[in-house]
C-alpha cells in the first residue's frame, strides 16, 4: 500500500489556483506599470536634466485622458463602448468654464459636484437608449456625441470662460510640498473613493458578470438594464472629471478640444489590458497606459523628433500592443 | 354541402392585424420604408427651399451622396463580417493628399498612389484582424490613428510644389453627363453598386463576408479560410475609402488635412440607417445606398434651414439615433 506524498505548499495560506489566477488576471496591468517605469527611465536617460517639474507637468497632461480612459473603462468593462467621451469632455469643459469662471474655491467645488451629478444622468440617459432601443451601442454613441458636441457649441462657441479659483485648478495644476504633483493624489483619491467602493460592491459585480458573459449574468439573477444603465452613469462621472481636468489644465472652455480623447481613451484602455469585450480588466491598467501614451510624447519631444512623428509611432505602438496580446491569446487558443 | 365557417372578428383585431401585417411587410422589405423617408426628406427640402425644386438639385444631391456611398461601401462589407472601419476617414484623406501631391507625375500616377495607400492600409488592418484576430475597432483605429500621422508627416516635408487636383479627377468629382448625370454616379458610384449588391450575393466571396459575420466558427468549421475573407474585406474597404477620398478632393478641388474627416461615423450612419446590422451577417449595400442618399438630403436640409453649426449636430445626432432606433423597432418586429 503506497502512501500519497503531500508536498506542503510554500504559503498554506493562498491555495495554489487562487495564486496563479492572481497572476494571471494581473499580469498585463502589472506589465504596463513595468513599461511606464522603463520609460521613465528611458526619458532620464534621453533627458538627464529630468527632473520634479517635467514629472509635474507630465501629470498635469495626462489627467484628462487618465479620466477618459477610466470613463471607458467603466463602459467596455460591461461589454460595451462609449465613443461620446471626447464630446462629453468638452460639454463639461465649456459649461465648467462658463461657471467657474468667477467662482471662489467652495463655489467651484459644488459646481463642479453639480456638473459631474448632470454628466452622469447624461450618461444613465445614454445607457437608458442603448437598453431600450436595442440600437447597437456604437451608433448609439456615435449619435449622441453630435448632440453633445452641439450643446457644446451652444454653450460657449469660441473659446472662453476661465477658472477663478486658482486652488481649484491647483488641485491638476499644482503640488504638494516640492515632488509630489496634488494630480497624483486626486486620481489616487478617485480611484480610493468612487472605483474601489464600485467594484466591490454588487454592482461592480454585475458589471464584470454583464460583461463577461451576458447570457450567463441574466440567468444568474443580474439585472441586465439596470447594471448596463449604470455602468454608463459611471462612465459619465469620470467623464466630467476628465472635463474638469482638462479646463483645468487649459485654464479655458474650449468646445473643439477633445476630440482626440475618444480615441485616445479606446487606446489606453486597451493598451491598460480591459478586453474589448468585456468583463476582464482593472482601472489601473488604463490609467497607467495613459501615462505611457504621454510618456512616448514627452520622450520624441526631448529626442528632438518632429513631433508629427509622435502621432505616428503612438498609433503605431497601439497597433503592435496589440497583435502582440493578440497573438498571445491566439497561442493559449490553439 | 359545406358551410363556410363565420369569422367575425371584432374591429379592432382587423386592424391590429393590418398593422402587424404592413409591419411585417416593411421588415422584410427594408428598402420600401428608406425609400419614403428619402422622398419625404426630399420634398421637405424642396417645400422649404425653392432653390431645391429642380431636376438640377437632385442630381447634385446624388453627385454629393456618392462620396459618401463610396466610402460606405467598403464600411458595408466591413460591417458585414460584423466588424468596422474606423481608419476611412484618414485613409481617406491621406489618398487624396497624396495624390494631389502627386500630380506632377501625371494623372495616372498619382490616382494609382492614392490607391496604393488604401490598400496598404486595408493591407495591415486585414492583417490584423485576419490573421492576428485582433478586434477590427482597435485595428482599425490605430492604423487610421497611423495613417493621420503620416499624413501629418508626409505633408510637412518640404516638396517642389503644393498639392494640385490633378484636372481630371476634377472632372471626375464635378462633372456632368447631359448636364443631368454627374460623371462619379456614372462611372464610379453606379458600376461599384452593381458589383457590391451583385456580388455579395452570387459570389462566393459575397457570401462568406456575410457567413463570416453570422457565423465565423460555422464557418470555420467549413473551411472558408476566414482570414482570406477578411484580407480581402478590409482590402476593399481601404480601396473605396481612398477612391472616395479622392472623388471628394475632386468635388471641392482641393485637398486639406482635414478633407474627409465628418465621413466616418456618416458611413457607419449610411449602412446602419441602409439595415446593416453591426453585429454582422445581415444587411447589403443596397440600403446603403439609400442611407447614403438619405444623410446628404438630410445634410442639405439642415444647410437650408439656416441652422447654426450647433443645431445642425445636435439634430444631425438626434436624426441618426431616431432613424437607427426606427429601424431596429422595425427589423426587431419579426
Amino acid at each position: 500500500m503506497s502512501s500519497v506524498a503531500v508536498t506542503p505548499s510554500p504559503t498554506p495560506f493562498i491555495p495554489a489556483a487562487t495564486r496563479r489566477r492572481f497572476l494571471r488576471r494581473n499580469v498585463w496591468g502589472a506589465s504596463i506599470y513595468g513599461v511606464l517605469v522603463l520609460l521613465l527611465i528611458v526619458e532620464k536617460i534621453v533627458h538627464p536634466g529630468l527632473e520634479a517639474f517635467d514629472f509635474q507637468t507630465l501629470v498635469i497632461e495626462t489627467m484628462p485622458l487618465a479620466f477618459a480612459a477610466m470613463a471607458q473603462a467603466s463602459v467596455v468593462l460591461v461589454g460595451g463602448i462609449d465613443l461620446s467621451i471626447g464630446q462629453m469632455m468638452a460639454l463639461v469643459n465649456v459649461v465648467g468654464a462658463t461657471y467657474l469662471v468667477n467662482a471662489d474655491l467652495k463655489q467651484a467645488i459644488l459646481a463642479s459636484l453639480a456638473i459631474i451629478a448632470g454628466t452622469a444622468v447624461l450618461g444613465a440617459l445614454t445607457g437608458l437608449v442603448i437598453t431600450v432601443s436595442r440600437v447597437p451601442d456604437i451608433i448609439v454613441t456615435l449619435a449622441t456625441s453630435f448632440i453633445w458636441y452641439g450643446l457644446a457649441l451652444h454653450v460657449m462657441s469660441t473659446p472662453g470662460g476661465g477658472v477663478g479659483s486658482t486652488e481649484f485648478s491647483d488641485l491638476v495644476n499644482g503640488e504638494i510640498g516640492t515632488w509630489l504633483p496634488e494630480g497624483v493624489v486626486v486620481v489616487a483619491a478617485v480611484l480610493l473613493v468612487v472605483w474601489l467602493p464600485w467594484y466591490r460592491s454588487k454592482l461592480g459585480l454585475s458589471v464584470y458578470a454583464l460583461g463577461s458573459d451576458r447570457t450567463a449574468a441574466f440567468l444568474s439573477g443580474v439585472r441586465v438594464a439596470r447594471t448596463r444603465i449604470a455602468a454608463y452613469a459611471l462612465g459619465g462621472v469620470f467623464a466630467a472629471l476628465a472635463g474638469l481636468a482638462l479646463l483645468c489644465e487649459t485654464l479655458q472652455g474650449d468646445p473643439n478640444s477633445a476630440s482626440n480623447f475618444t480615441l485616445n481613451s479606446v487606446a489606453a484602455v486597451v493598451l491598460g489590458g480591459v478586453s474589448l469585450a468585456g468583463g476582464r480588466g482593472g482601472m489601473l491598467g488604463p490609467v497607467a497606459a495613459a501615462f505611457v501614451l504621454n510618456i512616448i510624447g514627452a520622450i520624441m519631444g526631448f529626442l528632438k523628433v518632429n513631433p508629427n512623428y509622435a502621432v505616428v509611432i503612438q498609433g503605431a505602438i497601439v497597433v503592435l500592443v496589440v497583435l502582440l496580446a493578440a497573438t498571445l491569446t491566439l497561442r493559449r487558443r490553439t | 354541402m359545406s358551410a363556410s365557417p363565420s369569422v367575425s372578428a371584432p374591429v379592432s383585431d382587423t386592424r391590429r392585424n393590418l398593422l402587424q401585417e404592413g409591419r411585417r411587410r416593411l421588415a422584410d422589405q427594408p428598402n420600401y420604408a428608406l425609400v419614403s423617408i428619402l422622398v419625404i426628406l426630399f420634398l421637405v427640402l424642396a417645400i422649404i427651399s425653392p432653390g431645391y425644386r429642380s431636376l438640377h438639385s437632385v442630381s447634385s444631391t446624388v453627385q454629393v451622396a456618392a462620396i459618401l456611398g463610396v466610402m460606405a461601401g467598403g464600411q458595408t462589407l466591413v460591417l458585414l463580417t460584423a466588424g468596422v472601419d474606423l481608419s476611412v476617414a484618414s485613409v481617406a484623406t491621406a489618398a487624396a493628399y497624396v495624390m494631389a501631391q502627386n500630380d506632377i507625375h501625371g494623372v495616372l500616377i498619382a490616382v494609382l498612389i492614392g490607391l496604393g495607400v488604401g490598400l496598404a492600409a486595408g493591407l495591415v488592418n486585414g492583417i490584423g484582424v485576419g490573421v492576428f484576430g485582433v478586434q477590427p475597432l482597435i485595428m482599425t483605429l490605430g492604423v487610421g490613428g497611423i495613417a493621420s500621422g503620416m499624413l501629418l508627416v508626409y505633408s510637412s516635408i518640404e516638396k517642389s510644389g503644393a498639392p494640385i487636383v490633378p484636372g481630371p479627377v476634377y472632372q471626375l468629382g464635378t462633372g456632368t453627363v447631359l448636364q443631368y448625370f454627374p460623371l462619379d454616379v456614372l462611372l464610379v458610384w453606379l458600376p461599384l453598386s452593381l458589383i457590391l449588391v451583385l456580388g455579395l450575393r452570387y459570389t462566393g466571396l459575397g457570401r462568406a463576408i456575410i457567413a463570416v459575420g453570422d457565423n465565423p466558427i460555422a464557418c470555420r468549421l467549413s473551411g472558408v479560410r476566414t482570414w482570406q475573407v477578411l484580407l480581402a474585406t478590409y482590402l476593399i474597404s481601404g480601396l473605396l475609402s481612398a477612391t472616395g477620398g479622392m472623388i471628394l478632393a475632386g468635388y471641392e478641388n482641393a485637398v486639406d488635412l482635414q478633407l474627409a474627416s465628418s465621413y466616418l461615423l456618416l458611413t457607419v450612419a449610411a449602412a446602419v440607417i441602409g439595415g446593416t446590422s453591426v453585429f454582422g451577417g445581415s444587411g447589403g449595400y443596397a440600403g446603403t445606398i439609400f442611407g447614403a442618399l438619405i444623410l446628404t438630403v438630410l445634410d442639405a436640409l439642415l444647410t437650408v434651414v439656416n441652422a447654426s453649426e450647433e443645431y445642425r449636430q445636435m439634430l444631425y445626432g438626434a436624426l441618426i439615433l431616431l432613424l437607427a432606433w426606427a429601424y431596429a423597432r422595425l427589423a426587431g418586429s419579426t
